[in-house]
Formats: structure tokens, C-alpha cells, sequence
């Protein structure tokens, strides 16, 4: 467990969280940009110095009154937006430095870890001619060789374009499968989050606003001003049933209805998570009969909140939470109050994780 | 022209050496600190740097040469403590030539850890380096042009004194006589051929001295992080 309760003031920006995080898994730190995300993880890997507050691991107090544990005796894997590699050092010094450094300590191996991100075939390269992506996974790795108790990730994928981002995700993936390791993960981009996170904390001008399983806290209509129309929304865990090939299409099982998406290649029995925005998301208070959209669930309104762009409409589809953003007009007409019984057009579908049967169940309990 | 008297020579480049080396321990960690604290009073500390810059070395050697007197607290404690005076001697010159060249050892190395930055250090600082390591292992090999800089120049400015030799070392053959002091006294006493000779040796060597670092310089890499 991760016990925060630390501030820190900077001109035209304060920072203040309390917040205890747990110590398995990976938990997202979401918010916008200036929200103090950054601050908040460097605050953790004490390179804050004017930090107020305390900060306890496990039984380790890391900060506290009359107390500061420096960030080389807390041991905490940090990796960088921009990587930051010694320049001076091949990929090899690179990672050799951390291992040096955390000998006799548990962790992963030097093996493992350049198997781990297929590091072999760059260890003899110097830094400088190393790409964007390149440069990440030894950061990744040399992170995991100083034998860290807990990964801090911050933004790793933001420098990268959307085709090195694909690459580095099963990497980030596989670091996710160390079980042992927690994981704090900055980022903005809510697709990765689903993809990699279980718990979010969401971060907005330097306080808490909002903590939770990825699921709840994503379709909680309460937070939509902070998600926006594309990140707000839902996750839905599912199992592949068939493919119909013939069609283009996958069929998957929601226990509120079968859903279709995009052929896949999965083979069929296994569990999926997609991800459903609220943007995505068309409301209907009759069934619609020929009608081009494949995906129609029935669902209950639980909430209805003002979002800057709309109104933000918390659904319930079978087991889960979800959201729909519509115009105040719409709402009106529609005469949509909590608990009408509807039903959900989804416009489009994603996929955001083909592996979740070897995952930890999502938690579904409701968002604070 | 005549083969002229390498005494002077080797003494300069004796001087040259150990000034150096010395400056080079005492500049790291002043130049560090100067780099790196937030301290009200850095531009004190920075100006009290440059002086030597700027006062002609006779302002400078004539108040060495008052501090450096047995009759002096600094020079009389060095008196008690070592037996021998700093005026006129070979340490006293070495301890002179070090205040007179320490800009020259400093700055550069200040500005090379001053584009370093703080994101390297902190990179190390959570692989478990601790900060004489984090100096040693990345600050320094990644400061090495400002490293070479800094010994260069203080080598070669040490052997282009004169002003300041000649307030505080005079002109004793063997201890303090060197190479610009017996130019001097060359002209001064009309022999023009050893002048002659002299001089062309201290323009080679300077000029191939020079030329060796900036060739090596360009291999090095810029400071910075990646």
C-alpha cells in the first residue's frame, strides 16, 4: 500500500493529494494536462524536495516530519517521457548501471529483462541513434533492473506516434504481467488506460477528483466534464462466441445481449475487453426496427448530470456501467429520467484488450 | 639563434602541471555548487570568481605578495606550519598562479554542469546512485569537454603568466625563473638570439598543445540528456 497525504505549492499551481494506492496491479493517473500528474510521481520518487507531507510504502516512511528518504534508497523504477538514457553509456552501460547498482536485490534478471522487451539485438547500439520507441523499452528495462518495488511510469508512450505506440503496448503489457510489481501509469490517452490499468485516480488542478476501478469511474456521469464526449464511457468485459466470417464479424457475448464487432483473429472462448465512448452512444426509447447499427442492448438510466456538451446519461447495461451523451434537446424530447427504461444504439465499438482472462476480474463496484 | 637554456622551460611546465591538478580540485566542487545552488549569494561568489579576469596581475601579485609576507597571518601561519616562506618560493608561485587562473578552471566547468541539467542526475538518483556516484558516473564523463576546457586553459594560462610571477616568484633560476620571466630578462639584457628561441618554443608548444584538445574535443559528446 501506498499512503499519500503530501502537498506542494508552486507559483500558479498547488498540488495536494491523500490518497492511498494499492500496492499490486497498475493504477492510472489521469487527468489534463497541468493537472500535477508528473508532479504527483515525482513527488513519490522523492525528487521533490520541498514536498510537504508524508508518503509511506508499505512499512517504509519515505517522507514525513523531520524525515526524507532520498530517491536512491526508495527504490522506485522511474520511467521517464523522455527517457532520459546516458548519452555516454551503450544500451548495454545503460542497463548495466542499474543492474550494478541493485545487485542481490529481488527482481527480474538481466535475461529476463532483455528478453522481457527484446533489448538483445540493441544492446551494443549507443544512444543516439536510437529511435523513440527504441529508447523507451531500454528505459523500461533499465527501470526494471535496478530491481525497483514499484514502477513509476510517466506518460512512456506520449513522445511516440500511433504506430510506435502500438508497438510498445505488449511491452508495457508484459511488464503489467509481473505480478509482484505495482504500477503508478501517467497518462491522458484513455484508450491506453483501458488497455493497461485496473484503478484510476483522476487528477484535476492538483487534487483528487475522482478514484476507482477503471469501469466505474469511466462511465460515472458525475466526472463527464473531466473525461470528455470521446474519454468518458464504458468498459465491458466479454466473451468471444463465434466468428462469422462471411459477415466480417465477430460475435460477443454481454450477458444484456450479443454484440458484433470486426472480424477478429482471437480464436473463439476468450475474454475480451471493449471499450464503448459515450460520444458512441445513440439512445432510443423504442427498440428501432431496420436500422443499419448491429449493436442494440436495452438499458436503465441511472443519472442524468449537465456536461458541457450535452447532457451525460448514466446507463446500466446488464451488469455494467455505461454513458451516453446526448443534447439537452434530445433528453427533453426523450423525457429521460433515472430509471426509464431505454434502449442503447452502439455506434461503434473497440477493443481495447484481447488477454483479460488471464487478468484480475474487473472490480464492478459504483464510483465514489 | 642559439639552443636556449631549457630550465625555465621545464620549471614552466612543472608550474603548469601542478597548478592544474590542484585547480582541478578545488574548481569541480566550487564549480558544482555554483551550478547548481539557489543561494542568494551566488553572484558574490561569481564575481569574487572572475576577478582575476579582469584586475591587471600586477593588482593581483601585489596583494598576494602582501598576504604571501612572513609577517602576514596567511604567510606566517605557512611559515609555522611548513617552515618555508611563500614569497619568492615554487609554492608560493603554484598558490598564486591558482588564484590568478582559477576563472579559467572554473567557468567552464560550471557551464558544462549547468547545460547537464538535473534530468540525468535524477535518472540516476532512482537507479539507486547516490549523488558522489551520480558525480563520477554520469556528471562528469557527460561534462567532459567542460572537463578538457577547463584543464587546457588553466595549463595554458599558467604558462603565459608574468605579471603576477614577477610580484610574487621574482627571478630565481631553478625556482621561480619562468620561461616569460627569462624572456623578459633576454630583452631586457639584449640577447636577442635566446629571446629568439625561447619565445619560438613557447609558440610551438602552446599552438600543438592547443591544436591536440581541440582535436579531441569534437569526439566528445554535448552535454545533455536523452
Amino acid at each position: 500500500m501506498l499512503r499519500l497525504d503530501v502537498g506542494l505549492a508552486r507559483p500558479g499551481f498547488s498540488l495536494s493529494v491523500t490518497h492511498d494506492i494499492a500496492s499490486s496491479g497498475v493504477t492510472a493517473i489521469f487527468g489534463p494536462s497541468g493537472a500535477g500528474k508528473s508532479t504527483l510521481l515525482r513527488l513519490i520518487a522523492g525528487l521533490e524536495r520541498d514536498a510537504k507531507g508524508r508518503i509511506q510504502f508499505g512499512d517504509d516512511i519515505w517522507q514525513g516530519p523531520g524525515r526524507f528518504t532520498p530517491p536512491e534508497a526508495r527504490g522506485v523504477g522511474y520511467v521517464f517521457q523522455d527517457a532520459r538514457l546516458f548519452q555516454h553509456l551503450t544500451v548495454a552501460g545503460n542497463l548495466r548501471f542499474a543492474d550494478q547498482r541493485a545487485r542481490g536485490l529481488p527482481g527480474p534478471g538481466w535475461d529476463e529483462a532483455v528478453e522481457m522487451l527484446d533489448l538483445g539485438p540493441l544492446l551494443e547500439r549507443r544512444v543516439p541513434g536510437l529511435s523513440g520507441g527504441e529508447r523507451q523499452r531500454v528505459a523500461i528495462g533499465r527501470a526494471l533492473l535496478s530491481r525497483p518495488r514499484l514502477m513509476l511510469l510517466d506518460e512512456p508512450l506520449a513522445a511516440l506516434d500511433a504506430a510506435r505506440k502500438a508497438d510498445i503496448l505488449p511491452y508495457l503489457e508484459r511488464l503489467r504481467a509481473l505480478h509482484a510489481l505495482p504500477i503508478l501509469y501517467v497518462s491522458h490517452d484513455l484508450a491506453e488506460l483501458a488497455r493497461l490499468a485496473e484503478q484510476v485516480v483522476v487528477l484535476v488542478a492538483g487534487k483528487v477528483a475522482a478514484t476507482g476501478p477503471l469501469a466505474a469511474v469511466l462511465a460515472d456521469p458525475a466526472l463527464a466534464g473531466v473525461l470528455g464526449a470521446r474519454g468518458a464511457g464504458a468498459v465491458l468485459d466479454v466473451k468471444l462466441v463465434r466468428h462469422h466470417a462471411a459477415d466480417g464479424l465477430s460475435e460477443v457475448a454481454h450477458p444484456a445481449g450479443p454484440l458484433f464487432v470486426p472480424l477478429m483473429a482471437a480464436p473463439p472462448g476468450g475474454m475480451l475487453r471493449m471499450r464503448l465512448a459515450a460520444e458512441d452512444v445513440m439512445l432510443a426509447r423504442t427498440r428501432p426496427e431496420a436500422i443499419s447499427a448491429l449493436n442494440i442492448l436495452p438499458a436503465t438510466v441511472t443519472a442524468l448530470v449537465d456536461a458541457p456538451d450535452g447532457v451525460a446519461v448514466g446507463l446500466r447495461i446488464g451488469p455494467d456501467a455505461a454513458q451516453a451523451r446526448i443534447t439537452h434537446r434530445s433528453a427533453r424530447l426523450l423525457q429521460l429520467e433515472p430509471g426509464a427504461k431505454i434502449f442503447a444504439i452502439l455506434k461503434s465499438v473497440a477493443i481495447a484488450r484481447t488477454d483479460v482472462a488471464n487478468d484480475t476480474k474487473l472490480d464492478r463496484s459504483p464510483a465514489p | 639563434m642559439t639552443l636556449p637554456d631549457l630550465a625555465p622551460l621545464w620549471l614552466t611546465l612543472r608550474l603548469g602541471l601542478v597548478v592544474m591538478v590542484a585547480l582541478l580540485v578545488l574548481a569541480m566542487p566550487l564549480a558544482w555548487w555554483l551550478a547548481h545552488t539557489k543561494c542568494r549569494l551566488k553572484p558574490l561568489f561569481e564575481a569574487i570568481t572572475a576577478l582575476p579576469l579582469v584586475l591587471p596581475p600586477t593588482v593581483l601579485g601585489f596583494y598576494l605578495l602582501i598576504a604571501f609576507s612572513p609577517r602576514a597571518p596567511f604567510g606566517g601561519a605557512f611559515l609555522r606550519l611548513t617552515g618555508e616562506t611563500l614569497t619568492f618560493s615554487f609554492t608560493g608561485l603554484v598558490l598564486a598562479s591558482m588564484v590568478y587562473s582559477l576563472p579559467f578552471a572554473v567557468q567552464p566547468l560550471q557551464a558544462a554542469f549547468e547545460a547537464l541539467g538535473r534530468a540525468p542526475l535524477e535518472a540516476a538518483a532512482c537507479l539507486r546512485a547516490r549523488p558522489i556516484d551520480r558525480f563520477f558516473t554520469v556528471a562528469l564523463p557527460l561534462s567532459l569537454r567542460g572537463l578538457l576546457t577547463a584543464m587546457v586553459l588553466s595549463f595554458a594560462h599558467t604558462l603565459g603568466e608574468f605579471g603576477v610571477v614577477l610580484m610574487v616568484g621574482g627571478n630565481i633560476p631553478g625556482k621561480t625563473k619562468v620561461i616569460s620571466i627569462a624572456i623578459y630578462e633576454q630583452v631586457e639584457t639584449i640577447k636577442l638570439a635566446e629571446a629568439h628561441g625561447a619565445s619560438a618554443l613557447m609558440l610551438v608548444v602552446s599552438f600543438v598543445l592547443l591544436l591536440a584538445v581541440y582535436s579531441v574535443n569534437r569526439r566528445f559528446p554535448q552535454a545533455g540528456g536523452a
